[in-house]
Parts: C-alpha cells; sequence; structure tokens
C-alpha cells in the first residue's frame, strides 16, 4: 500500500480546475430547464413587455389553468392520454418483440441462427428509405391507426442484439438443468431467461418508452387525423403558430409564450420522474459489445 | 463401399439435423415474431429499387406509373439541389465531428477525476437528463431563446436581447445561413455530451489500477497520469468511435433539422433525410424522392463499410 499521500501545487490546481469546469458544466446542462420552469409560471403580459432571463419579475399560474381549461386544454389533454397509452402498448409490443428474437437468438448451435443474425446486421446498414416504408405501412391499413406508430418500429435491432448478450451470459447450466426437468425452451425464457435479465428488461423497456413518448417522426410520417395526434405533434403545433397564421384560422388565439412552456413542462416531467430509478443501469455493459458474432 | 458409407452419413447428417430442428421447435416459435417482422418491415421496402425507377407520384397506382429507367437519378445527380444537398449535409455533419466529438471524451476525462463518488454520482445524473428531452421540446425551447420581438414595444427570447446587448443589432438566428448551423451544433451538444461520455467511461473503468500505483510510486502528478495513462488507454476506444462516426457522415438527423427548417433557412438546412421528405411525403413525387434516398443509403452502406474496415485495421473488433 502507498501510505504517503502528498498533494503537489499541480494536483491542487488539478483538483479546482475540474470541480469548477465540471460543476459550471453541469449548471449550463440544467439551466435550460430552470428557465422553462420559470417561464411557464411568469405573467404573460408583463414577459412580452420585458425580456426574461432566468426568474419571472411577476409570477402566475395562468398558463397552467388555461392549459387544461378551453380549446387548448382539450386538444392537450386528449394528446397526453394518447401518448400515454402509445407508450404503454407500444413498449409492451417493443419489449415481447424483441427479448423473444434475442433469445431465440442466444441459442448458440441453432440451425439457421446465422443467416437470421446475417438478415439483421443486414438490415442495420441498409434499407429501402422512408417512402418505401412509408407505401408499405399505407398498403397493410396502418395508414392513420396507432398501429403505424408502434408496428413498424416493433424491433430495434440494435436493442436486439444488446439484449441478446445478456441471455447468451446466463449461466449455461441453468438452462440444462431446466430442461433436464422437462421445461421446454419457452418454459425456460418465460421462467429463467427473463426474470434473470430484469435489469436489462427495465433500461431497454425505458429506452423504447422514451423512444414513444418523445416521438415524433413517424407521427408526422403516418398520423393525418389531427384529432390522433399524439403529444410531441400537437407540440409542435402550438409552438409553431404564430399570430400570422392564426389569423386565419378563426377564434382561436395563439398559444402565449408562458402557455407553450407550461405544456412543455407537464410533457418532460413524466421522464424525469421515470429516470432516476433506472440510472444505475445505465452502465457499462448496456452500451458496450453490443454485437458479436 | 465407401461410397456407400458416405450416403449413409450424409443421410444420417440430415437425420440428425432434422432431430435437432424438431428438438429446438420452440426455439424456432420464438424466433418467428421477430423474423417475420425483419422480412416485412425491413426486407419488403427494398423493393423501393423499383419504385425509384419509375415516374411514381401519390394518387397514381403503381402499376400504372411508366418505368423511366435511372432517369431520376441522372436528373438528381445534375440538378442543382445535389450538390446543395452535399454541401448542407457535409457542412453539418462535419461541425459536428470537429466540434461535438470531442466533447464527451472531454466530459468522460473530467469526472474521472472526481474522486468523491457521490459528486460524481449527482453530475453524472445532471448531465445524461437533456438526453431523455424529445427534440421538440429542445426545439421549442430553442425558438423561445432566439425568438425576435413581435413589434417594437415587445420583447424578444432572452438571446436575441443578450445578442442584441452585445452587437447593438439583433441577431436572426433562426434566418441566418450561417447562425442556424451553430444553432443545430449547440442543440447536439446540449443533448448528447452527457449521454456520449457513457461509452468513454466504461473504457476508462477498464484501466488497470496499478499502473496507477506504480506511477504514484515514481512520483507523477495528477496531470502526469492523465497525460501518460489515462489518455493511451481510451486511445483505442476514442479512435473507433471516430471511425464509426466518419462511416455515418450522411445521417444528419431529421427530426431536429426538419424541426428547424423554415422557409428561409431552408436552402442551408435542407438534407439527404429532409429532401426526401419534403419531396416523398408532402409533395408526393415518390419515385424521385426514392430514388435519392436509394442513393443516400447505397454511400452510407460503403462509408460504413470503409470505416468498419479501417476500424479493424487500428486493431479493434470493429463492428462486424
Amino acid at each position: 500500500m502507498i501510505s504517503i499521500k502528498r498533494k503537489t501545487l499541480g494536483d491542487v490546481i488539478m483538483d479546482v480546475v475540474v470541480y469548477v469546469l465540471l460543476t459550471v458544466l453541469a449548471v449550463v446542462m440544467v439551466i435550460p430547464f430552470i428557465y422553462v420552469i420559470a417561464a411557464s409560471f411568469a405573467d404573460e403580459t408583463y414577459m412580452a413587455k420585458t425580456p426574461m432571463f432566468l426568474f419571472p419579475a411577476q409570477t402566475s399560474f395562468n398558463a397552467y389553468i388555461t392549459m387544461f381549461s378551453g380549446k387548448v386544454g382539450e386538444q392537450v389533454i386528449r394528446s397526453l392520454i394518447i401518448s400515454v397509452c402509445i407508450t404503454l402498448v407500444g413498449t409492451l409490443v417493443n419489449l415481447f418483440f424483441t427479448t423473444t428474437m434475442a433469445y431465440g437468438l442466444s441459442r448458440s448451435n441453432l440451425i439457421g441462427k446465422k443467416a437470421i443474425l446475417n438478415l439483421v446486421l443486414f438490415t442495420m446498414v441498409f434499407g429501402g428509405g422512408m417512402i418505401p416504408t412509408f407505401l408499405l405501412v399505407r398498403s397493410l391499413g396502418m395508414y392513420n391507426s396507432y398501429a403505424s406508430l408502434i408496428i413498424p418500429g416493433a424491433i430495434s435491432a440494435y436493442n436486439m442484439l444488446i439484449i441478446r448478450n445478456f441471455f447468451m451470459d446466463l449461466p449455461a447450466g441453468l438452462e440444462e438443468a431446466a430442461s433436464i426437468d422437462g421445461c421446454t425452451d419457452i418454459g425456460i425464457f418465460v421462467k429463467i431467461a427473463l426474470p434473470l435479465s430484469l435489469p436489462a428488461l427495465a433500461t431497454f423497456g425505458l429506452f423504447y418508452a422514451v423512444g414513444h413518448w418523445n416521438g415524433y417522426m413517424t407521427a408526422l410520417l403516418y398520423l393525418t387525423d389531427s384529432k390522433k395526434y399524439p403529444f410531441q405533434l400537437v407540440l409542435k403545433n402550438l409552438i409553431s403558430q404564430t399570430g400570422l397564421a392564426e389569423t386565419t384560422a378563426g377564434d382561436q388565439d395563439p398559444p402565449e409564450e408562458t402557455l407553450k412552456m407550461a405544456i412543455i413542462v407537464v410533457g418532460t416531467v413524466p421522464i424525469l420522474c421515470v429516470y432516476p430509478f433506472l440510472q444505475k443501469h445505465f452502465a457499462a455493459g448496456v452500451m458496450v459489445g453490443a454485437i458479436k458474432g | 463401399m465407401a461410397k456407400k458409407d458416405k450416403a449413409q452419413e450424409t443421410s444420417l447428417a440430415k437425420k440428425n439435423k432434422w432431430v435437432q430442428i424438431k428438438r429446438d421447435k420452440w426455439m424456432y416459435l420464438l424466433l418467428l415474431p421477430g423474423v417475420l417482422y425483419f422480412i416485412i418491415f425491413k426486407i419488403i421496402p427494398l423493393w423501393g429499387i423499383f419504385i425509384s425507377m419509375k415516374d411514381f407520384y401519390a394518387g397514381v397506382p403503381f402499376m400504372k406509373a411508366p418505368w423511366v429507367g435511372l432517369e431520376n437519378f441522372t436528373r438528381f445527380f445534375s440538378s442543382y439541389g445535389f450538390v446543395r444537398l452535399l454541401t448542407n449535409t457535409l457542412i453539418i455533419s462535419l461541425m459536428n465531428i470537429i466540434l461535438y466529438f470531442p466533447l464527451p471524451i472531454i466530459l468522460a476525462l473530467l469526472l474521472n477525476e472526481i474522486r468523491v463518488q457521490w459528486y460524481k454520482k449527482v453530475l453524472q445524473t445532471l448531465v445524461y437528463v437533456p438526453h431523455f428531452v424529445s427534440m421538440v421540446v429542445i426545439a421549442s425551447i430553442t425558438l423561445m431563446l432566439l425568438k425576435q420581438p413581435a413589434s417594437e414595444t415587445s420583447a424578444g427570447g432572452a438571446i436575441y436581447e443578450i445578442t442584441k446587448a452585445l452587437t447593438g443589432t439583433g441577431e436572426t438566428w433562426m434566418e441566418s445561413k450561417v447562425a442556424i448551423y451553430f444553432v443545430l451544433l449547440v442543440q447536439v451538444i446540449w443533448k448528447e455530451t452527457g449521454w456520449g461520455t457513457i461509452i468513454f467511461l466504461a473504457a476508462l473503468a477498464g484501466v488497470d489500477v496499478e499502473q496507477y500505483e506504480a506511477a504514484i510510486v515514481d512520483g507523477a502528478t495528477r496531470f502526469q497520469q492523465l497525460i501518460y495513462i489515462t489518455i493511451p488507454a481510451i486511445m483505442t476506444t476514442v479512435v473507433t468511435m471516430f471511425i464509426l462516426r466518419m462511416g455515418s457522415v450522411l445521417d444528419t438527423g431529421f427530426e431536429q433539422i426538419i424541426l428547424m427548417q423554415n422557409d428561409v433557412n431552408r436552402s442551408a438546412t435542407e438534407t439527404f433525410d429532409t429532401y426526401v421528405y419534403n419531396i416523398g411525403r408532402v409533395d408526393g413525387n415518390y419515385g424521385y424522392s426514392t430514388a435519392v434516398g436509394l442513393f443516400k443509403s447505397v454511400v452510407s452502406l460503403i462509408c460504413i463499410q470503409a470505416a468498419n474496415r479501417l476500424a479493424k485495421r487500428a486493431g479493434q473488433a470493429g463492428l462486424f
């Protein structure tokens, strides 16, 4: 053991630089959140006249009251419900498709495994593109339906391969013992493999869920009925409404700045609530060594 | 005799194979949904190769659309749009590689120097969070910060007001063909720098502690340890990540750019991804748009293969 712990002047300077720099960086990362929250509580008429930098000079809860009332409120609440449902159903579908395939590919001596793996790897580097996929989804009758937001993205090849790695690392003895006891492969999958990989499932479940909650592109591509819009699309449409565009649309006033910020807060909070519980799993194993043989 | 043996052997092997497949029947059942998914949603869209060779518009049945051979491609290459798309894509992508790519590495090295574990955890939590914020929310916040005042008496966004105070003239960020690139860059930096550290922190965690102990015995300062042990130890990871990033040089991210695009900055922000959407989905010119998308896919494939080769040559496992 090295018992002498001398700190040279250089070491001290380095410590100071590192801590100061990182603290400043972390603050910079967080400022936008504070700004949005602050703006959502600001008084609209005051804010329109004086620039707000970090904290509002006059506060009001009006934005939150308007958000859940009237025409805007109707839109926002409906889209939030839609997004919650899509996120729940979509994540379950994702996990079902991803884990079954990952487990199927985790058996080393399965005939045809190599061919399937090559198929997956090929689709990771080459695809038909946006329009052919769009035409396919439309001809499958999913156009303008919620299925279009869930089914075409059922498996992320990358996630599937990482989960497969988890399954491959499970002790082989357990599976053997179970199969001797008369367990079928499906039984082993459900009773042994899945429970043992719960941390991985939670992590990838979160990734998929965030993808659904934040999803904008698929809804933009496949949904035409504005009553079906999920949250992100409604938010985008409210944000891009300017006073000018609204004069032609009629009675609805353009959403106020504070209202937009309040909607952002409501739409971002759910993710930030789940996130800390799963953060400990974001460690090395999840991200590295994804694709092997 | 020998012939007979061989025939028997192969029939036995076939039988064995059949027995094996039968034994694994439940595994194949598990694989079925996934394989069907990949065939339907990843392989079937490859018929886009045929779409790209047709003069195919929205509202016309596919069968009735006339074949035009490679005309969509030649029209695209000879158009002014091609050069513009390529330049825009490369500018956005190269700015990202030069100005964003080093940041997660630096941040990971800094985090690695923090010895107080709970503080390190707190910092990590804070810098990971933006990764989970949706692109729509980021675009909304950006637009609010950069907002130009609607009239003389009203106020603009915070960053607009700050630049106005500093330079005297308010920078029209969203309408400047240069400034918009920096807006896009800052968005990426804010969203992904923290998350990007994970892979480098994993590499740093793998560095042998004994090396540091030996260095301390030899009287190395912390800074010397950083230069002579830590940085060389993650160099291979850095090189691999760099090569792989170069491989996806044509990918600029669809959502971010389509959200920040407006009629004024379009000539600077139109990239392959957004062009395919604007021409295909918005204008309904399926044939031409598919050709553009296909061109991008092929070039990307070549880039990824080349990058993968290079990664292997650099002593890395590569992607495949």
